[in-house]
């Protein structure tokens, strides 16, 4: 058996991230579109600490982390603003979601 | 060969669980593929030696994130399904294309990448130096990065305000 190269787990990241792509283009449920996202920046993250371990260097884990962050600040946002959405209009269906304002 | 074996069935569940959350038809279902998802790939940072980082991953995107969501779907009960109407001008088979258009990107480029060395990559050096992963990761967060690291705190606050705001019924 072939040893596990960077590359393997580039293409793991790449498949992961499709899956992704196809959650957000494919789906109408504006929450499954957002834990999309979630995989897509798992994607990256492994992409990050493969390439970390790779080089022998810290660092892509230490931007990891700062993609964690943000990831953490975007769903927060995210999902009070699905909230507030959902009280005005009382769907979470991307078709029907036209206005910014009412 | 122990590494591989643990490579190839990580890989397999976290792309199995990654297609269960966007095919599932429940979107509590979705949420618990995507914790199974998210400590599957802490198992994969285990693997690549980024221990802090699993520790990290299965605290905020396990315990915290996902906790976020399960409200969510839980404080919107919808009453039709959310994906009952389908506006006729959405190009499905369109999205699926350049999804798969960006597939074929991401690949040849990890392919193209490493091609000429692939056997210089993947067994590198262990960096058994008596210093742990923690505090590796600890040196470089606050020596190196220390201003993009209160920079994240102060965007962390921003969001925790804004999400409050946003949530609130009157201001």
């Amino acid at each position: 058996m072939t040893p596990i190269t960077p590359t393997h787990y580039m293409a793991l990241a790449a498949a992961l991230f499709t899956i992704g792509v196809i959650g957000v283009l494919w789906r109408r449920n504006l929450i499954v579109i957002f834990m999309s996202l979630e995989l897509m920046l798992n994607a990256v993250n492994i992409n990050l600490v493969a390439f970390s371990r790779q080089h022998d260097h810290v660092t892509g884990q230490v931007f990891a982390l700062f993609v964690i962050a943000v990831a953490a600040a975007e769903a927060a946002i995210g999902l009070g603003i699905i909230l507030a959405f959902y009280r005005n209009k009382e769907t979470v269906n991307v078709d029907e979601i036209r206005l910014m304002r009412w | 060969m122990g590494e591989a074996i643990a490579f190839y069935s990580l890989a397999a569940l976290i792309l199995g669980l990654g297609l269960a959350v966007i095919t599932a038809r429940s979107t509590v279902y979705s949420v618990l593929f995507l914790v199974a998802n998210f400590l599957c790939v802490a198992m994969l940072y285990v693997l690549l030696r980024a221990e802090f980082l699993a520790v990290i991953q299965v605290l905020v995107y396990a315990g915290g994130i996902v906790v976020l969501y399960l409200f969510v779907v839980m404080l919107v009960n919808l009453k039709r399904g959310p994906e009952d109407h389908a506006d006729p001008r959405r190009r499905d088979r369109l999205g699926l294309a350049m999804a798969g258009l960006v597939f074929g990107q991401l690949l040849a480029v990890a392919i193209y990448a490493f091609w000429p060395s692939q056997a210089t990559g993947g067994a590198s050096a262990t960096a058994a130096r008596g210093i742990g992963n923690v505090e590796q990761v600890g040196h470089a967060l606050y020596v190196e990065y220390l201003v993009p690291f209160e920079v994240a705190s102060v965007l962390l606050l921003v969001a925790m305000i804004g999400a409050i705001l946003l949530a609130k019924r009157e201001l």
